[in-house]
């Protein structure tokens, strides 16, 4: 991952990662995280310095097993109170634009 | 001292002695962050709620009635955290017409042990930034020098606090941003150990680094603020399964024999030079009062930020990926003929600033197929090995006493580059990496362009070891108050 080739991001590779995170992102703005993100890369090289042979990975600060509620049925949040902050709602459904091409 | 700068616990005595009002308190505090507009500390203030709240705390102590340890003292929330009332919004135009239905666990205690919100204040968009300027509803001004940022993300909590707009607030930290606004603000801001309050109703960012915790005007009301927010809610399966902390009524006593331990790797040449004779001074006040202080080795001090740089912006692309325009927040407008992924790119696009959009595409590129062994994966292996040489060092020693930054309260847009405004979390991201706890309290003064900034340090203890940071802190303070005393924010008159 140190290598020149991979801290020097692509547009393409730009492009995909912003399709894979779901951004649009014009021309001029891919440049600019093209720099940006290749120099976050670049200080983040210095992992490779580190001796992980044999390290477990640590995704959590301290490892506990998981606690386990009571099955038993609790009230859920009012759907009024969910659609509020809906962009547009119908009745008790979440409304969305039209996504789907007509059937010809 | 003038009401707004006597620290909560002090104002909250005084109420229920009967020689100060709440209701005079928490006006008081509205006018002042009227006044102090400019520093654009808050969001939204709840003036009428919080009026009313103080009144009937007054009422309460006039009939005798027995007052919770908060009892009408005003809290301001950081806009990242789940208020019933008024907006939530991130600082971000993503959220901008967000409303909670729920109310987050910590700031259901906080009232319930008497607390007043007093309103929702500013941020870095997303937590996201270490300067206050990076907020949808424009920069935070620091209150020692408005030509200066804040500290960020809790940035105007930080600012609040300082100009005394509020008895106290609450933050959120992933990798420093209770603690470096502190420092820049002239305040204490205390990182609890991960799992010690509950996250239900903190917007996630870094789910495994995130914790809300206190930013105060003095130690004993973080002991205090912690005590009534920590502990077990089933609602947050990462708690840890302990019972709330009852620090205040011990945070006085010093501890015996205490030993601090100063990573030879903090101090660096790079520091500003108040910043380490901050630290030199503050070691010396711990040896005056019979502590041992030894230099201790952390040779991983230096990959902190290359870990933290992957571990919480791919934590954050994969959190942030529910903001779709679909169910809530910002939706933009699409054509005929447009897809669903242009809705959802489109919406993401105008909901989230620059920085959101460039931690969320570097996570997205590191958990992408083929890179994610050599960044994720790696980062979590260099994540255990800190955790052990954080484990050494605390055989050694009680706490870790250190910079919070490396720089004083720097001026706005001095660091427009990224990775240089990255670099300045290099003191406390180590802290959540770890998942301990660790402090920010003032500890002296560096004069820049005419204007006194304060300089903080930074304790840090292992996980749960809360009590002992907190009286060690509180002994800091004490050794330190001649120090600290002799200048207040220009803004807090």
């Amino acid at each position: 991952m140190t290598d020149a080739s991979t801290n020097a991001l692509t547009a393409a590779q730009v492009a995909h990662v912003a399709r894979l995170a779901r951004l649009e992102i014009d021309h001029a703005a891919a440049e600019r995280y093209r720099g940006q993100l290749a120099a976050v890369l670049g200080h983040i090289a210095k992992l490779d310095a580190v001796d992980i042979q044999g390290v477990e990975p640590m995704a959590h600060p301290f490892e506990s097993s998981n606690r386990l509620a009571e099955d038993e049925p609790t009230a859920g949040m009012p759907v009024e109170d969910l659609l509020r902050n809906a962009p547009a709602a119908e009745g008790r459904f979440l409304a969305v634009p039209k996504v789907l091409a007509e059937e010809s | 001292m003038a009401p707004e700068l006597m620290d909560l616990t002090a104002m909250r005595d005084r109420v229920a002695a009967g020689e100060l009002k709440a209701e005079d308190l928490c006006a008081r505090a509205l006018a002042d962050a009227s006044r102090h507009a400019g520093l654009n500390a808050y969001h939204e203030t709840f003036a009428d709620e919080a009026m009313d709240a103080a009144r009937r705390v007054d009422a309460d102590r006039a009939a005798g009635r027995p007052l919770p340890p908060l009892a009408g003292m005003t809290v301001a929330v950081k806009d990242n955290v789940a208020t019933r009332r008024g907006r939530t919004t991130c600082s971000s135009r993503m959220l901008e017409h967000y409303r909670s239905p729920f109310d987050a666990t910590a700031v259901e205690r906080l009232e319930r042990a008497g607390a007043i919100v007093i309103g929702k204040t500013n941020m870095d968009e997303f937590a996201m930034g270490s300067s206050g300027e990076h907020c949808r509803w424009g920069r935070v001004a620091n209150p020692w020098d408005t030509r200066r940022v804040p500290g960020g993300s809790s940035a105007g909590s930080a600012a609040a606090v300082a100009a005394g707009l509020c008895a106290a607030a609450i933050g959120s930290d992933t990798g420093g941003s209770i603690r470096q606004p502190a420092s820049f603000c002239g305040i204490v801001g205390l990182k609890p150990t991960y799992g010690r309050i509950s996250r239900w109703g903190l917007v996630a960012f870094g789910s495994s680094l995130d914790q809300i915790g206190p930013m105060t005007r003095s130690v004993r009301d973080a002991a205090l603020l912690l005590d009534a927010m920590s502990g077990v809610d089933e609602r947050d399966s990462t708690v840890a399964d302990r019972p709330p902390t009852a620090i205040a009524d011990r945070v006085e006593m010093p501890i015996d024999s205490l030993r601090v331990g100063i990573p030879r790797q903090y101090m660096s040449d790079a520091n500003d030079p108040e910043v380490n004779a901050a630290v030199q001074a503050s070691a010396e006040a711990f040896r005056a009062q019979g502590a041992t202080v030894v230099e201790v080795d952390l040779p991983l001090t230096d990959v902190g930020i290359s870990t933290y740089y992957v571990i919480a912006p791919a934590e954050a692309s994969s959190n942030l990926a529910r903001y779709d325009g679909i169910r809530y927040g910002h939706r933009a407008a699409i054509t005929p003929g447009e897809d669903l992924a242009a809705l959802y790119a489109r919406s993401r696009s105008e909901g989230f600033g620059p920085e959101v959009q460039r931690r969320i595409m570097l996570g997205t590129y590191m958990l992408s197929s083929g890179y994610y062994d050599a960044y994720y994966r790696r980062a979590l292996q260099v994540r255990r090995r800190i955790k052990e040489e954080m484990d050494r060092a605390f055989a050694s020693c009680d706490v870790l006493l250190g910079p919070t930054a490396p720089s004083p309260a720097f001026p706005f847009g001095s660091n427009a580059d990224p990775l240089a405004m990255y670099l300045c979390d290099v003191y406390t991201v180590n802290t959540n990496i770890a998942g301990i706890c660790g402090i920010s309290l003032p500890a002296g003064y560096a004069e820049r362009e005419g204007a006194m900034l304060p300089v903080g340090v930074q304790l840090q203890a292992n996980a749960f070891e809360e009590e002992r940071l907190l009286r060690a802190a509180r002994m800091l303070e004490r050794g330190m108050a001649d120090r600290v005393g002799a200048h207040r924010p220009p803004w807090a008159a």
